[in-house]
């Protein structure tokens, strides 16, 4: 059913909030700034709140069923997070109040950092990204000062292997980088006679993800780092899938420069149906100079008796400021308490039981669906959703008809170096029944696309709305409640 | 601690694979840092994980313990209570990015429904579904803008009433642009709110002019005469905004804006000591497609039924890859949600109402400070919303101290942003001040000087 929009519930006169009157004398503002017509909606509270849960029961959600998106590490968001980032401490606190007004908020940002320097074994860490691709802009101008900073200016070059993200090439080209795409070997893995061919003195860099979007673990990856380094390059990790890598392998042990982190994947702070993100970046001992400024420090050692005074850093070569004061902080607070439920042992359960689902439910489906790279997987595993015999059906179908069975699809059509990809990644909070649910579905769909096609191409059928015309969308464009057109006129 | 595996599962999978333990799934991993032993504190249960945290959010002092007047680009206003307890629902804030629009529809009509709150709030056209926060939307209408201009306009000016983190983040961002200038914020150009010398600087190689809206002061200026200058020369205008202010003031739409940015945390969303915040992005017509970020569009399904999808999406990183101009990959989905939440329930009078609060308690909290021996308005003739300069005869940082001892956060320093504002403290007024509140500062900057 079509749930009106705000603008269409409207009725005038009414209202949803009180606004206390003035207890001032009246100013008034001068006549010629005054704003002359104001149509926003006007409801009441009970309407607003009836119009958006409405709105909320046309969504999927975590809270609601598996969402084994890959790449996207869609685990259960703790309902703690979200008492504690909303503490008033926390969320009546100005980002500009004194020093010694926030050393609570200073404590937990350092030591936030202190422990995600740990967890991927860099030097330095800054937590004011504000999404991964921030943190990959981030790192990539941190990579680019590096070697400005060294007079050693001609390396614009960045290999980036065909099957990465599309925010790294866009990224670096951000920044002017020269993008060079890296091909993959047959076992998924980085080709490096290809590697080789591009390490010279124009290399600034490779940006690298691993596990890969295969879900694969380079079993080359301490030789494709020392050939970058050896020519002088530097190596940026893409830290989207360090979920399967917690107290498994820090990345800074294997030589990686640059990390940065989703700590809206791995460390469980909600996806918020887009965001806010948080993508803090991890550096080695030679660029913590560059980071962003400022970064949270100590700047009077504390004593037996007197606590530490925390407070802000400025990197000597700092690449500049990203966002506006500190980051994301409601996400790191939900980060925080996230690790601080995990401890060690805790952490390391996390990735081998991420690991072990996505092995159980790789096994319980390449026999009937085509599996490109026949390996121990790591967190997610890419299946093609496609059969030679069946030419109608495609990924799309079978992504559409798991919303039948009240399942949210893998991501589909990437990585794009697979045929018509499904990318499964099952994170390690589902249980061996929901997993066995899912592939039972999976298996179901697969002979249905040979006993009943149109199933598949119907598919969904019982969502609140079915597949939409997206040629039309973007070609009548109404992107506001008045379209665009009303507008021009 | 979230896994729901037994140990009866755990071996059901083993086998099912055919292998004999966990640690069989990681031999790929060079053996020499496989399983380093992180060194991290005893996991905490949630109940000591819950004191642990209170505890630290207790050491902090707030502007529920302290009397506030710190703004500068952040603000402190009264979030009804219907705002966050949408935003706790599961459905919203469980949910990943809407890409498959069948099952996504609430968070796609929540953000078309956003884009249009803020075209009508803005008087813009076409509004993005939102970048991380103010200074990062700037840098994209200054990358906007560069593109716009294929490169060939290679000076970008930027006001010097520009919020200097605003500014810091556009430098940040464009540092590898070679041939871009970003001009026009220097102490030479100033801060005279006639603009002479900022507008004598558009000519026909420059791409955009940024100002703000009220400015970094809280001044309100007259833009048309800039906005004029600047059209003449083929150049673009963003204005940067406090969408709070738009309540009572003639939005940017309306005196010719290209395009509008500005920090969107005023519009129901905590202080939560700087973020997440939201990141306000509009403009008119002829530059839709020119927009970073996701935007969501109006359609049918199958069946003729009104759906919303996310549209143009052959701009963005995931098809364009090294080829789109901005690597933006999410929007700051659950805060946008807050803001058409809290717009929908202030509405038409709610709204005009709250904007005209804050400006009745500026004013009259300036005419009482000004009043006080050593204390004086900095910008006295000029217009201006919720936020007004104080110039101190005492050094700011001994005032500053002084009002801490009055549980008072008495602004922001302007000293080190503006050499030439040394002196001069920044003091923001939202709704949430009483008269006596006031009344108390006032009292207690007249002690000032006996200290």
């Amino acid at each position: 059913m079509t749930e009106p929009t705000v603008f269409q519930l409207s009725s005038p006169g009414r209202h949803g909030f009180d606004v206390p009157a003035s207890d001032v004398p009246d100013f008034t503002l001068p006549e010629s700034f005054v704003r002359q017509d104001l149509p926003l909606p006007e409801m009441s509270e009970l309407d607003v709140v009836r119009h958006f849960t409405h709105l909320s029961q046309k969504n999927y959600a975590i809270d609601l069923g598996f969402y084994p998106l890959g790449s996207c590490t869609m685990k259960y968001n703790p309902k703690i997070n979200e008492v504690t980032s909303r503490l008033s401490g926390f969320a009546n606190t100005h980002p500009l109040q004194p020093l010694d007004t926030v050393q609570g908020n200073l404590y937990l940002m350092y030591t936030l950092q202190e422990w995600l320097k740990e967890i991927s074994g860099f030097a330095g860490v800054t937590l004011m990204p504000a999404a991964g691709a921030h943190g990959e802009l981030t790192g990539m101008l941190i990579i680019q000062k590096y070697h400005k900073d060294r007079g050693d200016i001609k390396r614009k070059r960045i290999l980036i292997p065909d099957s990465a993200h599309g925010t790294n090439p866009a990224s670096s080209a951000m920044i002017g980088m020269e993008i060079v795409p890296l091909s993959s070997d047959a076992r998924g893995n980085v080709d490096l006679e290809a590697l080789k061919a591009l390490c010279d003195e124009n290399l600034a860099g490779l940006m690298l993800t691993n596990p890969n979007t295969l879900g694969l673990f380079d079993e080359h990856v301490e030789q494709v780092i020392q050939l970058v380094h050896a020519a002088g390059g530097l190596v940026y990790g893409d830290g989207a899938n360090l979920n399967a890598l917690l107290g498994i392998v820090r990345p800074g042990d294997l030589g990686f420069d640059v990390m940065h982190f989703n700590l809206h994947k791995t460390f469980s702070t909600p996806h918020g149906g887009g965001g806010p993100g948080s993508g803090p970046v991890a550096v080695c001992q030679k660029l913590v100079d560059f980071l962003p400024d400022p970064v949270i420090s100590v700047v009077e050692a504390g004593t037996e008796e007197v606590a530490p005074l925390y407070g802000y850093a400025h990197p000597a070569k700092s690449i500049g400021r990203v966002k506006t004061y500190h980051g994301h902080f409601g996400m790191l607070v939900r980060a925080f308490t996230y690790i601080a439920m995990h401890g060690t042992d805790g952490l390391r359960d996390i990735a081998e039981k991420a690991v072990l689902n996505a092995n159980y439910m790789m096994h319980r489906l390449k026999s009937t669906y085509t599996l490109s790279y026949d390996r121990t997987c790591m967190h997610e595993f890419v299946l093609e959703g496609v059969w030679k015999d069946l030419p109608g059906i495609h990924a799309l179908d079978i992504a559409k008809r798991l919303m039948d069975y009240k399942f949210h699809p893998p991501t589909n059509y990437f990585p794009l170096i697979v045929h018509e990809a499904l990318m499964i990644e099952p994170t390690e909070t589902e249980s061996l029944d929901t997993l066995d649910a899912f592939c039972d579905a999976l298996l179901k769909i697969a002979e249905e696309a040979r006993t009943q096609p149109e199933l598949l191409h119907d598919a969904p059928h019982n969502t609140p709305v079915r597949r939409c015309d997206e040629l039309k969308a973007a070609k009548d464009l109404v992107l506001c409640c008045y379209p665009l057109e009303e507008l021009q006129k | 601690m979230f896994t729901p595996h037994s140990d009866y599962d755990v071996e059901v999978m083993l086998k099912s694979i055919g292998i004999e333990k966990l640690e069989d799934l990681f031999k790929e991993i060079p053996e020499r840092f496989r399983f380093p032993g992180l060194n991290l504190p005893p996991r905490m249960t949630e109940m000591e994980a819950s004191d642990e945290l209170e505890s630290i959010a207790a050491s902090n002092g707030t502007t529920k313990d302290m009397l506030s007047f710190l703004g500068a680009g952040a603000y402190d206003h009264y979030i009804p209570a219907a705002v966050d307890m949408l935003l706790r629902r599961g459905e919203f804030y469980t949910a990943y990015t809407p890409y498959q629009p069948e099952i996504s529809q609430g968070t796609l009509q929540a953000i078309f429904e956003y884009q249009s709150l803020i075209c009508t709030l803005t008087g813009m056209d076409v509004s993005n579904a939102s970048h991380y926060d103010g200074a990062t939307a700037a840098a994209e209408a200054v990358i906007l803008a560069w593109h716009h201009f294929r490169g060939k306009r290679g000076k970008v000016l930027v006001s010097r009433a520009v919020n200097p983190q605003y500014r810091q983040v556009i430098r940040t961002y464009m540092q590898a642009t070679d041939n871009l200038t970003i001009a026009g914020d220097d102490a030479e150009t100033g801060l005279d709110p006639n603009l002479d010398k900022f507008i004598a600087q558009i000519d026909n190689n420059t791409a955009l002019v940024l100002v703000q809206y009220p400015d970094f002061f809280g001044r309100i200026v007259d833009y048309r005469p800039l906005i004029e200058a600047a059209h003449a020369q083929g150049a673009l205008v963003a204005v940067a905004v406090n969408p709070t202010a738009l309540g009572i003031l003639t939005p940017p739409g309306e005196i010719g804006a290209d395009i509008v940015v500005g920090e969107g945390q005023p519009l129901g969303i905590p202080l939560s000591f700087g973020g997440p915040y939201l990141g306000l992005f509009a403009v008119k017509e002829p530059l839709l497609r020119k927009i970073a970020g996701r935007i969501v569009g109006e359609t049918v399904d199958v069946e003729g039924q009104l759906a919303y999808v996310l549209t143009l999406t052959a701009r963005e990183q995931h098809i364009r890859r090294d080829k789109a101009t901005s690597n933006i990959c999410s929007n700051q989905g659950l805060m946008t949600l807050a803001s058409a939440i809290y717009l929908t329930l202030l509405g038409k009078e709610g709204f005009r109402k709250l904007s005209n609060l804050c400006y009745q308690k500026a004013h009259y909290a300036a005419g009482e400070v000004s009043e006080v021996p050593g204390f004086s308005l900095a910008f006295p003739d000029q217009p201006f919303y919720h936020e007004f300069v104080v110039r101190a005869e005492q050094p700011v940082d001994e005032v500053l101290e002084h009002l801490r001892g009055h549980d008072i956060l008495g602004g922001y320093d302007l000293g080190e942003d503006y050499p030439e504002l040394k002196g001069c403290l920044l003091m923001a007024v939202t709704e949430k001040i009483n008269k006596a509140d006031i009344d108390y500062l006032k009292g207690a900057l007249s002690e000032v000087d006996h200290d």
